[in-house]
């Protein structure tokens, strides 16, 4: 046994966009065990609540996180709309679901640039977000923002997206497939690319169950688990099966969100093709009182959101469950045994949101 | 001297930013924007960093990290904060843990509003910071006559 060593890794690391702190005790070059510290991006943001009203709360919830703002915005609606037992037009359901797989889209292709990055493949970095800027100037026409978008309001949307916008999204997204499936070929057959990814980081499907792996991380260790199949949205009127891959290792992990790419781009054609003509909003009146919770499938992995009214315009409690949070303890596991050149990778393979995870 | 203007290096941290701001950084360096092709590069070595982009207000844990992050970095150096939160905390600012914007930690030369800053607003935060970075470099040289070089409008 060699002697041994701990490496501080981060908060401020070439590899991270945030902020996660990691003491890696090493023997060597290998990871005996990993640390994690969080809290540097801590704002207290759910006690906000008592401040602000609940339809402004909205926007301080969509920055929980500037990656998946959507669903967060979506996941607080929900919520309240379900304790004040508003039922939102089915135009709007069907819109949010097309956000919602857009926001997918961006992220994916976010994380797989991010992951080229880690293993010092940089043009296929910049491609990957090459590419991502057409969603966003997407994001941009429909929405008037890039990565923060506030059409999420409780009761239904801010903005509609006419028809004709519809089908030129879906022309753009048919255009875009066949580039990112160019650039996703290179993640999966490439020699190098493989060399990085296949076996490493394995969590067992054991291990992803105990430690309550979700999202992408879960499915890559073989659970089928994928909260679009009963959350809200309109993803039960659509054709589609969770993207499900056996090997566990982080090669496995990229080839789910690969799939994923290729899901959302399918979910968007199919909603774009059975969207009703009608209302985005219905009016909301009066306090909340009740209680409600929500699952959604954020692009990272299961979030949940839950809303307590207090009979006056401000809620009593909200509390959002971010799932990086849940992916943190998979990461603490994948990362013993590991070469220390593998740590960056594996913390990109669970695609950590810290900010989600602290808020 | 006008290496620093030909390649300034930043170095990019993220206070308790939402990512918006981060990504939109992080845009910056990408084909769409492409700062890269004016010689700015990313680093991840404070002491290799000339720029320093903070995005996101400071709390109680990150304030050492920004203070040592702006202490590593060698002189003459700028430091930009980028979106509202790292102005004066944003939409966090009645959040507990939230201190208020950077400068209330170390002192800021440029600042990019915006929630969450756009890419153009930030390049040109950058390039603003440039001249800034220059007049420092002159008053370091004690040469303060020479004039600033005109600012890359291109850009």
């Amino acid at each position: 046994m060699g002697k041994r060593t701990i490496i501080p890794f981060g908060p401020q690391h070439p590899v991270l966009p945030e902020p996660v702190h990691l003491d890696l005790v090493l023997e060597d070059e290998v990871v005996v065990e990993a640390i994690p510290s969080i809290g540097f991006i801590h704002r207290g943001l759910e006690k906000l609540v008592e401040k602000k009203e609940y339809t402004e709360m909205v926007y301080v919830i969509e920055r929980i996180c500037g990656i998946c703002s959507f669903g967060h915005g979506w996941g607080y609606c929900a919520s309240v709309e379900g304790a004040m037992d508003v039922e939102i037009p089915e135009r709007a359901e069907y819109l949010r679901t097309i956000w919602h797989e857009l926001s997918r889209l961006h992220s994916h292709m976010l994380w797989l640039g991010l992951l080229a990055d880690a293993f010092a493949f940089d043009s296929l970095f910049m491609h990957c977000w090459k590419l991502r800027e057409t969603i966003l100037d997407i994001f941009e026409k429909t929405t008037g923002g890039r990565v923060i978008f506030s059409v999420c309001k409780v009761g239904g949307l801010r903005k509609d997206i006419d028809n004709e916008t519809l089908k030129e999204i879906v022309d753009t997204l048919k255009g875009l497939k066949k580039e990112i499936k160019e650039l996703t070929d290179v993640f999966i057959t490439d020699t190098s690319v493989k060399n990085r990814l296949c076996g490493v980081g394995v969590l067992s499907k054991q291990d992803a169950i105990d430690l309550s792996a979700t999202g992408p991380v879960a499915r890559g260790s073989g659970l089928v688990q994928d909260l679009r199949l009963n959350g809200p949205g309109v993803y039960h009127k659509l054709n589609f099966e969770p993207v499900v891959e056996e090997g566990g290792d982080c090669y496995a992990r990229c080839k789910v969100r690969i799939g994923e790419v290729f899901q959302s781009i399918d979910l968007i054609e199919q909603a774009v093709s059975q969207i009703p003509d009608g209302p985005i909003d219905v009016p909301v009146k009066g306090n909340v009182k009740g209680e409600f919770a929500v699952r959604l499938e954020q692009p990272r992995g299961e979030a949940f959101y839950y809303a307590k009214g207090a009979d006056s315009k401000f809620l009593e409690r909200m509390r959002v469950r971010t799932p990086t949070n849940m992916n943190i303890p998979a990461l603490v596991k994948m990362l013993q045994g590991c070469d220390l050149a593998d740590v960056p990778i594996l913390i990109l393979t669970i695609d950590p949101c810290i900010s989600c995870t602290e808020r | 001297m006008s290496y620093v203007t030909k390649s300034p290096w930043v170095i990019h941290y993220d206070g308790s930013s939402c990512n918006g701001c981060d990504i939109e950084v992080l845009a910056c360096l990408t084909p769409m924007y492409d700062v890269e092709r004016f010689g700015i590069i990313n680093t991840g070595n404070p002491k290799h960093a000339d720029v320093f982009l903070v995005t996101g207000s400071v709390n109680e844990q990150n304030k050492e990290v920004v203070k040592q992050i702006y202490s590593q970095m060698p002189e003459p150096k700028v430091v930009v904060a980028i979106g509202i939160c790292a102005n004066n905390g944003g939409i966090f600012k009645e959040c507990y843990n939230i201190l208020g914007g950077v400068d209330t930690v170390i002192p800021v030369d440029v600042y990019v509003p915006g929630c969450a800053a756009r890419p153009e607003a930030i390049i040109d935060g950058v390039v603003k910071g440039l001249g800034v970075l220059q007049e420092k470099r002159n008053a370091m040289d004690g040469n303060t006559a020479a004039p600033a070089p005109a600012e890359k409008e291109e850009a």
